[in-house]
């Protein structure tokens, strides 16, 4: 008798408690009637990033205090395929950081709610000051997709104390000579690699992420597709050369980490590396080396530069994507972006300009402003993307693969990548 | 067995003539299995029928499509050309991985077979890595392996400019295998030797009495008493073999080339980065019909290597 009574109660426990584990709790957001809940994905979880934002969102409540923006922040290197997975289960945010590199694809799919209405509705938005090149890669049919509300260059740190010590001029003594070209810095590097230091490190390249690379053959006037992205570009001799250079300077001279070394600049082990300038941050504070920030060396092509990028946007599938998209032109706004630009240069032209950057990046010098930040954002092309582009990164990684060995045959490596990398590119 | 029902119904009880006793006893069989019944019914076998239905289809994510495309995905596992070098890899990963596996495990079995002082701490130091987390023990392991990393750096000492194990096509594969293999060894190691003590100690005296030498009598004796453990940490150690992927994720990515892309690195990266749910699923399948091959075709076997079955 007790034994089925114990089971009846089992049973009964199990049936209550079922439900309950399986319903949507946990956010602890209010569910009102008009209440509107809205969630933006991001890759940041800085602190000073997260209070920032969510001062933002206060803001916005102010005059929709019916709307609740919550952030979640997901992992750096596997944030678009962790974005993409919530979107196939059904569990799309109403906003989301994109990259650069997959902009084409949530562009042109048609995933984002166009922006440009709700920006030029908003009152004292002033949308024309947004550099177009900057708008570009975010725009389709003339309707802008997602805000690029980060625009930052790629530029080269220094650790002056260690090439001084190597006995090789700084890249500051170079420039000043005008002598600040690729075939220098290389050699800066190696002398520098030879008393047991890095030399120059491409930050974030690893042999895997490639299109940092950009960094370096951008000077050659190389570029891995044509510009309307349908021919690949990789067999001609601009990246030939580049490549040919980048292959010298790793095997040869020793100025570059070889593949599977890891050598840490901002831990001042190295002469040089080139990230974007948000990298800042990472200087150390404990035991500081005498650091520099310039511009990327000249190559053969001539001065050029390189920006990333990184844009918000709002899920189409989303059920309140005009609130959302209203919550987008709030949060870049003139005002806000003042304030994001602390963080994430901004593209507006009114925040370009050398009084309001040395404010947020009181690390960098009037000098380093103007030189890396200002007119890398104004002449900087955005680091490459294509519809598409995890296939691709992913074909030319495993295909470049053959080219960081000491005995790479370059051009014919580059040639197989074009023969795999074609029929992507014409999709 | 209807008498003895009847005597063990209480007395005075009312019950319906449908509750019977076996019913009952059947309801509630059926209500202790329910939760792993529910549990695989929601997690394995819907959606087992759902990446099937999806290998039919044509799905987009990011455009919000869903379109039926027939046998499309399937014609395209034929027309892959990074297919055979995925197939390729995997096999000689898993190859690489059963022989070593099997054979240190073995190995290590026989020696800490023995009752000696301390024996018990070679077993758990053996068996350590196995609760060890899997990503945490990869991670560690790829900083040795790197090319200025921990292992080319005890071999310096020796003279030896060691080779870069990551990013050599050769030693990258046995570098992943290697490192699977002593993630997992003590697992396999331990079934070995719950084996090797269940061996009856009078076979070896009565081979030891006729003069078998010791080679004989594990080839004779061991082997043949421990075939059933052999087949079950074969059929383990081939189905996780397919399965690997944290190892191939932290290691390598794939690289370099596609020489460690085993087929569910290639299927995650077909789904999850290219959004290719479609042929991702269709690979799925296929890696599901392998898996299901391999262990029936070892089951048949059994009658072949395994000496008895209880």
């Amino acid at each position: 008798m007790n034994y089925y009574k114990t089971l009846k109660s089992a049973v009964a426990a199990i049936a209550v408690a079922v439900p309950l584990g399986i319903s949507p709790v946990g956010s602890g957001i209010a569910n009102a009637q008009d209440a509107v809940n809205l969630r933006m994905t991001i890759w940041s979880a800085n602190e000073a990033h997260l209070k920032l934002f969510s001062d933002i969102a206060t803001g916005f409540k102010k005059d929709h205090p019916n709307v609740t923006v919550t952030y979640e922040s997901l992992p750096f290197d596997t944030y678009t395929t962790a974005l993409t997975t919530q979107i196939a289960g059904g569990n799309a945010p109403d906003m989301a950081w994109i990259f650069e590199t997959a902009a084409y694809d949530f562009v042109n799919s048609g995933a984002l709610y166009p922006l440009t209405d709700t920006l030029k509705a908003t009152k004292g938005y002033n949308a024309e000051e947004l550099s177009t090149t900057a708008a570009e890669r975010w725009t389709k049919d003339g309707k802008l997709f997602a805000y690029p509300f980060s625009t930052s260059p790629f530029a080269m740190f220094v650790n002056n104390d260690l090439i001084k010590a190597s006995g090789a001029k700084t890249p500051a003594e170079m420039i000043a000579a005008n002598q600040w070209t690729w075939d220098n810095a290389i050699a800066t590097a190696s002398t520098v690699g030879k008393t047991g230091k890095g030399g120059l490190i491409v930050r974030d390249f690893n042999y895997q992420i490639w299109q940092n690379l950009a960094s370096v053959w951008n000077g050659w006037g190389a570029s891995p597709w044509s510009a309307d992205g349908k021919t690949c570009t990789m067999t001609e001799k601009p990246m030939v050369d580049a490549l040919t250079f980048i292959h010298n300077a790793v095997f040869k001279n020793k100025a570059m980490p070889g593949p599977g070394e890891s050598v840490d600049f901002f831990a001042g082990n190295a002469a040089m590396t080139i990230t974007q300038i948000s990298r800042a941050s990472l200087l150390p504070k404990d035991k500081p080396f005498a650091w520099d920030l310039v511009p990327l060396p000249k190559g053969p092509a001539g001065n050029y530069a390189l920006i990333g990028q990184a844009g918000v946007g709002v899920m189409q599938s989303g059920k309140n994507a005009k609130t959302a998209a209203e919550f987008v032109a709030y949060m870049t706004n003139p005002e806000n972006s003042a304030k994001l630009s602390q963080f994430f240069p901004s593209a507006r032209k009114s925040l370009l300009n050398a009084e309001v950057l040395k404010k947020t990046n009181p690390l960098l010098s009037q000098e380093q402003i103007d030189k890396v930040v200002i007119s890398g954002i104004a002449t900087g092309k955005v680091i490459p993307g294509h519809t598409g582009f995890a296939q691709i990164q992913q074909v030319v990684r495993s295909g470049l693969d053959a080219v960081w060995r000491p005995d790479a045959n370059i051009p014919a490596a580059l040639q197989q990548i074009c023969g795999q990398i074609g029929p992507l590119l014409k999709r | 067995m209807a008498v003895v029902q009847q005597t063990a119904r209480p007395e005075g009880r009312s019950s319906s003539s449908f509750w019977t006793v076996a019913r009952r006893d059947s309801l509630a069989g059926f209500l202790f299995i329910a939760p792993q019944l529910i549990g695989i019914t929601l997690f394995v076998l819907i959606p087992l029928c759902l990446v099937f239905w999806y290998s039919l289809h044509e799905w987009n994510v990011l455009a919000n499509t869903f379109t039926y495309t027939g046998l499309a995905n399937y014609q395209m596992l034929l027309e892959d050309t990074s297919l055979p070098s995925v197939l390729g890899a995997t096999a000689i990963f898993s190859a690489g991985l059963v022989i070593f596996n099997l054979s240190l495990a073995l190995l290590l079995a026989v020696l800490l077979n023995q009752k000696l002082a301390g024996i018990t701490i070679f077993r758990t130091l053996f068996f350590s890595p196995v609760v060890v987390s899997l990503v945490a023990w990869t991670i560690v392991w790829g900083f040795l392996l790197q090319k200025n990393g921990g292992i080319n750096g005890v071999l310096l000492v020796f003279g030896i400019d060691g080779p870069n194990w990551l990013r050599e096509p050769v030693t990258a594969m046995i570098s992943v295998i290697v490192v699977q293999v002593f993630k997992n060894v003590g697992l396999n190691m331990i079934l070995f030797l719950a084996a090797l003590q269940g061996v009856p100690n009078e076979l070896y005296e009565a081979a030891r009495i006729d003069g078998a030498p010791r080679f004989k009598q594990f080839r004779r004796i061991t082997l043949p008493l421990i075939s059933p453990t052999i087949l079950l940490t074969s059929i383990i150690t081939i189905v996780g073999s397919l399965q690997v992927f944290a190892q191939i994720a932290v290691l390598t990515q794939g690289g370099p080339g596609l020489t460690t892309t085993v087929l569910v690195y290639y299927l995650y990266q077909q789904a999850f980065q290219f959004h290719f749910f479609g042929y991702g699923s269709t690979l799925s399948i296929m890696l599901f019909v392998i898996v299901a091959v391999l262990t029936f075709a070892q089951w048949q076997m059994r009658k072949r290597i395994v000496f008895y079955e209880s």
